[in-house]
Protein backbone atom coordinates (compact mmCIF):
# COMPACT_ATOMS: atom_id res chain seq x y z
CA UNK A 1 0.00 0.00 0.00
CA UNK A 2 2.75 2.37 0.94
CA UNK A 3 4.55 2.03 -2.39
CA UNK A 4 1.52 3.22 -4.34
CA UNK A 5 0.93 6.11 -1.93
CA UNK A 6 4.57 7.23 -2.18
CA UNK A 7 4.03 7.90 -5.88
CA UNK A 8 1.22 10.39 -5.30
CA UNK A 9 1.38 14.15 -4.94
CA UNK A 10 -1.49 16.09 -3.41
CA UNK A 11 -2.02 19.72 -4.41
CA UNK A 12 -1.70 21.90 -1.30
CA UNK A 13 -4.06 24.47 -2.76
CA UNK A 14 -7.04 22.35 -3.86
CA UNK A 15 -6.50 18.77 -2.60
CA UNK A 16 -6.39 17.24 -6.11
CA UNK A 17 -4.38 13.99 -6.29
CA UNK A 18 -1.70 13.54 -8.95
CA UNK A 19 0.74 10.81 -9.89
CA UNK A 20 4.35 11.93 -9.62
CA UNK A 21 6.32 12.14 -12.87
CA UNK A 22 10.04 12.48 -13.35
CA UNK A 23 10.85 15.99 -14.53
CA UNK A 24 13.72 17.25 -16.64
CA UNK A 25 15.96 20.02 -15.32
CA UNK A 26 14.13 23.32 -14.83
CA UNK A 27 10.69 21.80 -15.46
CA UNK A 28 7.79 22.43 -13.11
CA UNK A 29 4.68 20.36 -12.46
CA UNK A 30 1.41 22.23 -11.99
CA UNK A 31 -1.91 21.12 -10.60
CA UNK A 32 -4.41 20.15 -13.33
CA UNK A 33 -7.26 21.70 -11.38
CA UNK A 34 -5.99 24.97 -9.84
CA UNK A 35 -2.65 25.37 -11.67
CA UNK A 36 -0.70 25.81 -8.44
CA UNK A 37 2.92 24.70 -8.43
CA UNK A 38 3.18 21.06 -7.33
CA UNK A 39 6.91 20.38 -7.50
CA UNK A 40 9.85 21.25 -9.68
CA UNK A 41 13.21 19.96 -10.73
CA UNK A 42 15.87 22.60 -10.04
CA UNK A 43 18.51 23.75 -12.53
CA UNK A 44 21.28 23.27 -10.01
CA UNK A 45 22.51 20.16 -8.23
CA UNK A 46 23.31 19.88 -4.53
CA UNK A 47 26.96 20.88 -4.93
CA UNK A 48 26.17 24.12 -6.77
CA UNK A 49 23.43 24.92 -4.28
CA UNK A 50 25.90 24.45 -1.45
CA UNK A 51 28.33 26.82 -3.20
CA UNK A 52 25.54 29.41 -3.50
CA UNK A 53 24.71 29.05 0.20
CA UNK A 54 28.39 29.63 1.10
CA UNK A 55 28.52 32.70 -1.16
CA UNK A 56 25.32 33.96 0.48
CA UNK A 57 26.93 33.53 3.92
CA UNK A 58 29.92 35.68 2.85
CA UNK A 59 27.62 38.35 1.40
CA UNK A 60 25.50 38.29 4.54
CA UNK A 61 28.62 39.00 6.62
CA UNK A 62 29.70 41.91 4.38
CA UNK A 63 26.19 43.34 4.15
CA UNK A 64 25.94 43.51 7.92
CA UNK A 65 29.42 44.81 8.74
CA UNK A 66 29.89 47.49 6.09
CA UNK A 67 27.71 50.63 6.05
CA UNK A 68 24.89 50.66 3.49
CA UNK A 69 24.78 54.37 2.55
CA UNK A 70 26.20 57.65 3.83
CA UNK A 71 24.55 61.05 3.91
CA UNK A 72 26.43 64.31 3.85
CA UNK A 73 25.21 67.71 5.05
CA UNK A 74 27.55 70.72 5.08
CA UNK A 75 30.57 68.47 5.28
CA UNK A 76 29.25 66.30 8.11
CA UNK A 77 28.83 62.67 7.09
CA UNK A 78 26.67 60.00 8.59
CA UNK A 79 26.52 56.39 7.51
CA UNK A 80 24.20 53.61 8.55
CA UNK A 81 24.51 49.86 8.91
CA UNK A 82 21.46 47.63 9.23
CA UNK A 83 22.00 47.24 12.98
CA UNK A 84 22.63 50.96 13.33
CA UNK A 85 19.21 51.54 11.77
CA UNK A 86 17.56 48.96 14.04
CA UNK A 87 19.02 50.58 17.18
CA UNK A 88 18.13 54.07 15.96
CA UNK A 89 14.47 53.09 15.50
CA UNK A 90 14.39 51.26 18.85
CA UNK A 91 15.81 54.22 20.76
CA UNK A 92 13.35 56.53 19.02
CA UNK A 93 10.37 54.77 20.55
CA UNK A 94 9.37 52.33 17.81
CA UNK A 95 10.65 49.17 19.51
CA UNK A 96 8.11 46.87 17.83
CA UNK A 97 9.25 48.04 14.39
CA UNK A 98 12.87 47.47 15.42
CA UNK A 99 12.07 43.90 16.48
CA UNK A 100 10.22 43.15 13.22
CA UNK A 101 13.00 44.66 11.10
CA UNK A 102 15.67 42.71 13.02
CA UNK A 103 13.75 39.46 12.47
CA UNK A 104 12.87 39.99 8.81
CA UNK A 105 16.18 41.43 7.63
CA UNK A 106 18.72 39.84 9.97
CA UNK A 107 17.67 36.76 11.93
CA UNK A 108 15.45 35.01 9.36
CA UNK A 109 17.85 35.51 6.42
CA UNK A 110 20.74 34.43 8.69
CA UNK A 111 18.86 31.28 9.72
CA UNK A 112 18.05 30.54 6.07
CA UNK A 113 21.70 30.83 5.04
CA UNK A 114 23.02 28.74 7.93
CA UNK A 115 20.34 26.03 7.82
CA UNK A 116 20.33 25.64 4.02
CA UNK A 117 24.13 25.47 4.15
CA UNK A 118 24.03 22.89 6.94
CA UNK A 119 21.57 20.60 5.13
CA UNK A 120 23.18 20.91 1.70
CA UNK A 121 26.65 20.43 3.20
CA UNK A 122 25.66 17.06 4.66
CA UNK A 123 23.59 15.97 1.65
CA UNK A 124 26.50 16.52 -0.74
CA UNK A 125 28.54 14.12 1.39
CA UNK A 126 25.65 11.59 1.30
CA UNK A 127 25.15 11.87 5.04
CA UNK A 128 21.95 12.47 6.90
CA UNK A 129 21.98 16.06 8.26
CA UNK A 130 21.68 16.07 12.07
CA UNK A 131 18.44 17.72 13.15
CA UNK A 132 16.97 17.38 9.66
CA UNK A 133 13.28 17.33 10.63
CA UNK A 134 13.26 20.35 12.98
CA UNK A 135 15.47 22.31 10.57
CA UNK A 136 13.07 21.67 7.70
CA UNK A 137 10.21 22.84 9.93
CA UNK A 138 12.04 26.07 10.74
CA UNK A 139 12.90 26.70 7.08
CA UNK A 140 9.28 26.18 6.02
CA UNK A 141 8.04 28.54 8.74
CA UNK A 142 10.46 31.44 8.21
CA UNK A 143 10.48 31.43 4.39
CA UNK A 144 7.66 33.98 3.91
CA UNK A 145 9.10 36.31 6.59
CA UNK A 146 12.56 36.78 5.14
CA UNK A 147 12.47 40.08 3.22
CA UNK A 148 15.92 41.09 2.01
CA UNK A 149 14.60 41.95 -1.48
CA UNK A 150 12.03 44.37 -0.06
CA UNK A 151 14.78 46.07 1.95
CA UNK A 152 16.84 46.56 -1.21
CA UNK A 153 13.96 48.41 -2.87
CA UNK A 154 13.39 50.31 0.39
CA UNK A 155 17.00 51.48 0.36
CA UNK A 156 16.52 52.82 -3.15
CA UNK A 157 13.40 54.75 -2.09
CA UNK A 158 15.14 56.12 1.02
CA UNK A 159 18.17 57.23 -1.03
CA UNK A 160 15.99 59.03 -3.56
CA UNK A 161 13.96 60.71 -0.79
CA UNK A 162 17.06 61.88 1.07
CA UNK A 163 18.89 62.72 -2.15
CA UNK A 164 16.87 65.88 -2.71
CA UNK A 165 18.42 67.44 0.43
CA UNK A 166 21.64 65.57 1.20
CA UNK A 167 24.72 64.28 -0.59
CA UNK A 168 24.47 60.51 -0.99
CA UNK A 169 27.40 58.12 -1.01
CA UNK A 170 26.61 54.46 -1.64
CA UNK A 171 28.72 52.18 0.56
CA UNK A 172 29.83 48.54 0.00
CA UNK A 173 26.99 47.27 2.19
CA UNK A 174 24.39 48.14 -0.44
CA UNK A 175 26.15 46.06 -3.12
CA UNK A 176 26.54 43.20 -0.67
CA UNK A 177 22.80 43.42 0.04
CA UNK A 178 22.09 43.34 -3.71
CA UNK A 179 24.26 40.24 -4.13
CA UNK A 180 22.72 38.66 -1.03
CA UNK A 181 19.24 39.27 -2.47
CA UNK A 182 20.10 37.40 -5.67
CA UNK A 183 21.85 34.53 -3.86
CA UNK A 184 19.22 34.15 -1.17
CA UNK A 185 16.42 34.16 -3.77
CA UNK A 186 18.20 31.36 -5.64
CA UNK A 187 18.89 29.34 -2.48
CA UNK A 188 15.40 29.82 -1.04
CA UNK A 189 13.78 28.92 -4.37
CA UNK A 190 15.12 25.41 -3.85
CA UNK A 191 12.00 23.29 -3.43
CA UNK A 192 11.95 22.31 0.25
CA UNK A 193 9.90 19.20 -0.57
CA UNK A 194 12.74 18.06 -2.78
CA UNK A 195 15.07 18.06 0.22
CA UNK A 196 13.05 15.19 1.68
CA UNK A 197 13.37 13.20 -1.56
CA UNK A 198 17.11 13.94 -1.78
CA UNK A 199 17.56 13.06 1.86
CA UNK A 200 15.95 9.65 1.28
CA UNK A 201 17.80 8.94 -1.98
CA UNK A 202 21.23 10.04 -0.80
CA UNK A 203 21.25 8.68 2.71
CA UNK A 204 19.53 5.30 2.18
CA UNK B 1 -13.14 20.98 -18.56
CA UNK B 2 -11.57 18.07 -16.75
CA UNK B 3 -12.28 19.53 -13.34
CA UNK B 4 -15.12 17.07 -12.71
CA UNK B 5 -12.84 14.06 -13.06
CA UNK B 6 -10.25 15.12 -10.48
CA UNK B 7 -9.93 12.86 -7.45
CA UNK B 8 -9.32 14.68 -4.20
CA UNK B 9 -7.30 13.43 -1.28
CA UNK B 10 -10.43 13.64 0.89
CA UNK B 11 -12.25 11.21 -1.47
CA UNK B 12 -9.39 8.72 -1.29
CA UNK B 13 -8.94 8.90 2.51
CA UNK B 14 -5.41 10.16 2.19
CA UNK B 15 -3.79 13.40 3.34
CA UNK B 16 -0.55 15.18 2.48
CA UNK B 17 1.77 16.33 5.25
CA UNK B 18 1.94 20.12 5.14
CA UNK B 19 5.50 20.05 6.42
CA UNK B 20 7.18 17.46 4.16
CA UNK B 21 4.56 16.55 1.53
CA UNK B 22 4.46 12.87 2.47
CA UNK B 23 1.12 11.26 1.53
CA UNK B 24 -0.41 9.38 4.47
CA UNK B 25 -3.49 7.19 4.98
CA UNK B 26 -6.14 9.08 6.89
CA UNK B 27 -9.37 7.24 7.70
CA UNK B 28 -10.38 9.11 10.85
CA UNK B 29 -9.10 10.77 13.99
CA UNK B 30 -5.77 12.29 14.89
CA UNK B 31 -2.74 11.03 13.02
CA UNK B 32 0.87 12.05 12.59
CA UNK B 33 3.01 12.07 9.47
CA UNK B 34 4.89 8.77 9.08
CA UNK B 35 7.98 10.61 7.85
CA UNK B 36 8.34 13.76 9.98
CA UNK B 37 5.81 13.35 12.80
CA UNK B 38 3.82 16.52 12.12
CA UNK B 39 0.18 16.44 13.25
CA UNK B 40 -1.93 16.10 10.11
CA UNK B 41 -5.22 17.81 9.34
CA UNK B 42 -7.27 17.55 6.19
CA UNK B 43 -7.91 21.29 6.25
CA UNK B 44 -6.34 24.13 8.18
CA UNK B 45 -7.98 24.32 11.60
CA UNK B 46 -10.70 26.96 12.11
CA UNK B 47 -9.56 28.51 8.88
CA UNK B 48 -12.53 30.82 8.33
CA UNK B 49 -12.88 32.20 11.85
CA UNK B 50 -9.13 32.75 12.22
CA UNK B 51 -8.90 34.48 8.86
CA UNK B 52 -11.88 36.69 9.74
CA UNK B 53 -10.36 37.68 13.09
CA UNK B 54 -6.95 38.55 11.62
CA UNK B 55 -8.48 40.35 8.65
CA UNK B 56 -10.81 42.49 10.79
CA UNK B 57 -7.97 43.39 13.17
CA UNK B 58 -5.84 44.41 10.18
CA UNK B 59 -8.64 46.52 8.68
CA UNK B 60 -9.22 48.36 11.95
CA UNK B 61 -5.52 49.11 12.46
CA UNK B 62 -5.25 50.21 8.83
CA UNK B 63 -7.12 53.42 9.75
CA UNK B 64 -4.56 54.77 12.28
CA UNK B 65 -1.75 53.42 10.06
CA UNK B 66 -2.85 55.82 7.33
CA UNK B 67 -4.03 58.77 9.44
CA UNK B 68 -1.12 58.98 11.89
CA UNK B 69 2.29 60.17 10.68
CA UNK B 70 4.74 57.40 9.82
CA UNK B 71 7.65 59.78 10.31
CA UNK B 72 8.50 63.32 11.44
CA UNK B 73 11.10 65.26 9.52
CA UNK B 74 12.52 68.17 11.46
CA UNK B 75 15.07 70.89 10.92
CA UNK B 76 16.24 73.78 13.11
CA UNK B 77 13.08 75.82 12.67
CA UNK B 78 10.33 73.56 11.49
CA UNK B 79 9.05 70.03 11.70
CA UNK B 80 6.73 68.20 9.38
CA UNK B 81 4.59 65.09 9.72
CA UNK B 82 4.57 62.57 6.88
CA UNK B 83 1.83 60.01 6.32
CA UNK B 84 2.04 57.14 3.86
CA UNK B 85 0.04 59.07 1.29
CA UNK B 86 2.03 62.31 1.70
CA UNK B 87 5.22 60.30 1.18
CA UNK B 88 3.92 59.13 -2.19
CA UNK B 89 2.88 62.68 -3.15
CA UNK B 90 6.29 64.04 -2.15
CA UNK B 91 8.11 61.49 -4.33
CA UNK B 92 5.82 62.39 -7.24
CA UNK B 93 6.44 66.12 -6.82
CA UNK B 94 10.20 65.64 -6.70
CA UNK B 95 10.04 64.02 -10.10
CA UNK B 96 10.54 60.38 -9.10
CA UNK B 97 7.20 59.30 -10.52
CA UNK B 98 8.44 55.74 -11.04
CA UNK B 99 9.28 55.28 -7.35
CA UNK B 100 6.07 57.08 -6.41
CA UNK B 101 4.13 54.45 -8.36
CA UNK B 102 6.09 51.61 -6.73
CA UNK B 103 5.51 52.96 -3.21
CA UNK B 104 1.84 53.63 -4.00
CA UNK B 105 1.36 50.06 -5.19
CA UNK B 106 3.27 48.47 -2.29
CA UNK B 107 1.89 50.62 0.54
CA UNK B 108 -1.64 51.48 -0.53
CA UNK B 109 -2.83 49.29 -3.39
CA UNK B 110 -1.50 45.93 -2.14
CA UNK B 111 -3.04 46.17 1.38
CA UNK B 112 -6.39 47.29 -0.07
CA UNK B 113 -6.26 44.50 -2.66
CA UNK B 114 -5.54 42.01 0.12
CA UNK B 115 -8.50 43.23 2.18
CA UNK B 116 -10.85 43.07 -0.82
CA UNK B 117 -9.57 39.68 -1.99
CA UNK B 118 -9.79 38.06 1.45
CA UNK B 119 -13.31 39.46 1.92
CA UNK B 120 -14.39 38.05 -1.45
CA UNK B 121 -12.80 34.67 -0.68
CA UNK B 122 -14.29 34.42 2.83
CA UNK B 123 -17.79 35.49 1.82
CA UNK B 124 -17.94 33.36 -1.34
CA UNK B 125 -16.79 30.29 0.60
CA UNK B 126 -19.28 30.90 3.40
CA UNK B 127 -22.13 31.35 0.93
CA UNK B 128 -21.13 28.06 -0.69
CA UNK B 129 -20.80 29.43 -4.18
CA UNK B 130 -19.68 27.42 -7.21
CA UNK B 131 -18.38 30.52 -8.92
CA UNK B 132 -15.11 31.16 -10.75
CA UNK B 133 -13.17 28.62 -8.72
CA UNK B 134 -10.01 28.91 -10.80
CA UNK B 135 -10.11 32.71 -10.70
CA UNK B 136 -10.51 32.73 -6.92
CA UNK B 137 -7.68 30.19 -6.53
CA UNK B 138 -5.44 32.46 -8.62
CA UNK B 139 -6.51 35.55 -6.66
CA UNK B 140 -5.47 33.81 -3.44
CA UNK B 141 -2.06 32.87 -4.82
CA UNK B 142 -1.55 36.45 -6.02
CA UNK B 143 -2.17 38.04 -2.63
CA UNK B 144 -0.09 35.35 -0.93
CA UNK B 145 2.88 36.13 -3.17
CA UNK B 146 2.83 39.93 -3.21
CA UNK B 147 1.64 40.71 0.33
CA UNK B 148 5.05 41.06 1.97
CA UNK B 149 6.13 43.90 -0.36
CA UNK B 150 3.98 46.21 1.77
CA UNK B 151 6.78 46.24 4.35
CA UNK B 152 8.58 48.60 1.96
CA UNK B 153 7.59 51.82 3.74
CA UNK B 154 8.57 50.41 7.14
CA UNK B 155 12.10 49.74 5.86
CA UNK B 156 12.27 53.19 4.23
CA UNK B 157 11.40 54.88 7.55
CA UNK B 158 13.90 52.69 9.45
CA UNK B 159 16.75 53.69 7.15
CA UNK B 160 15.85 57.38 7.08
CA UNK B 161 15.67 57.51 10.89
CA UNK B 162 19.20 56.10 11.08
CA UNK B 163 20.65 58.28 8.32
CA UNK B 164 19.06 61.68 8.85
CA UNK B 165 20.36 62.36 12.32
CA UNK B 166 22.35 65.60 12.31
CA UNK B 167 21.68 66.75 15.88
CA UNK B 168 19.26 69.67 15.78
CA UNK B 169 20.09 70.62 12.21
CA UNK B 170 18.07 67.95 10.53
CA UNK B 171 16.55 64.73 11.75
CA UNK B 172 13.89 62.13 11.03
CA UNK B 173 11.95 60.38 13.79
CA UNK B 174 9.54 57.46 13.41
CA UNK B 175 5.85 58.31 13.93
CA UNK B 176 3.21 56.08 15.54
CA UNK B 177 1.73 55.33 12.09
CA UNK B 178 4.69 53.17 11.09
CA UNK B 179 4.13 50.84 14.07
CA UNK B 180 0.46 50.40 13.12
CA UNK B 181 1.39 49.90 9.50
CA UNK B 182 3.98 47.20 10.27
CA UNK B 183 1.40 45.38 12.42
CA UNK B 184 -1.17 45.64 9.60
CA UNK B 185 1.23 44.01 7.14
CA UNK B 186 2.03 41.19 9.59
CA UNK B 187 -1.69 40.64 10.31
CA UNK B 188 -2.65 40.50 6.62
CA UNK B 189 0.15 38.00 6.01
CA UNK B 190 -1.08 35.87 8.92
CA UNK B 191 -4.66 36.19 7.61
CA UNK B 192 -3.79 34.88 4.15
CA UNK B 193 -1.76 32.07 5.75
CA UNK B 194 -4.77 31.13 7.89
CA UNK B 195 -7.09 30.92 4.88
CA UNK B 196 -7.35 27.43 3.41
CA UNK B 197 -7.72 27.67 -0.42
CA UNK B 198 -9.01 24.09 -0.54
CA UNK B 199 -12.28 25.40 0.90
CA UNK B 200 -12.89 27.18 -2.43
CA UNK B 201 -13.01 23.80 -4.16
CA UNK B 202 -14.80 21.98 -1.33
CA UNK B 203 -17.74 24.37 -1.28
CA UNK B 204 -17.90 24.52 -5.07
CA UNK B 205 -18.11 20.70 -5.21
CA UNK B 206 -20.92 20.68 -2.64
CA UNK B 207 -22.80 23.42 -4.52
CA UNK B 208 -22.46 21.49 -7.78
CA UNK B 209 -23.76 18.31 -6.16
CA UNK B 210 -26.82 20.21 -4.87
CA UNK B 211 -27.41 21.66 -8.32
CA UNK B 212 -27.30 18.18 -9.85
CA UNK B 213 -29.81 16.70 -7.38
ZN1 LIG C 1 -4.57 22.30 -7.14
ZN1 LIG D 1 5.59 15.05 7.16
Amino acid sequence: MDTSVANLVICEHCDAVHRRHELARGEVARCVRCQALLYRCPWLDVNSMFALALAAAVMFFIANTWPIVSLGLNGIHRSATLWGAIFAVASDGAGLVAVLVALMLFFFPLLQVILFGWILGFLRLHRRPPGFVPIMRILTAIGPWSMVEVFLLGTLVAVVKAGSIFDIILQPGIWAFAALTVLLTLVASFDLRRMWVLQRERCA
Amino acid sequence: MTTEAVATAADLDIVACHCCGQVCQHAAGDICCVRCGTHLHRRKRDSLSRTWALLLAAMILYVPANLLPIMRTGSLFSSQDNTILSGVVELWRNGSWDLAVIVFVASILVPLLKFAALLVLLISVQMGKDWRTLGRARLFRLIENIGYWSMLDVFVVTLLVALVHFQKLSRVDPGPGVVYFAVVVVLTMLASMAFDPRLIWDTAAVARKHADD
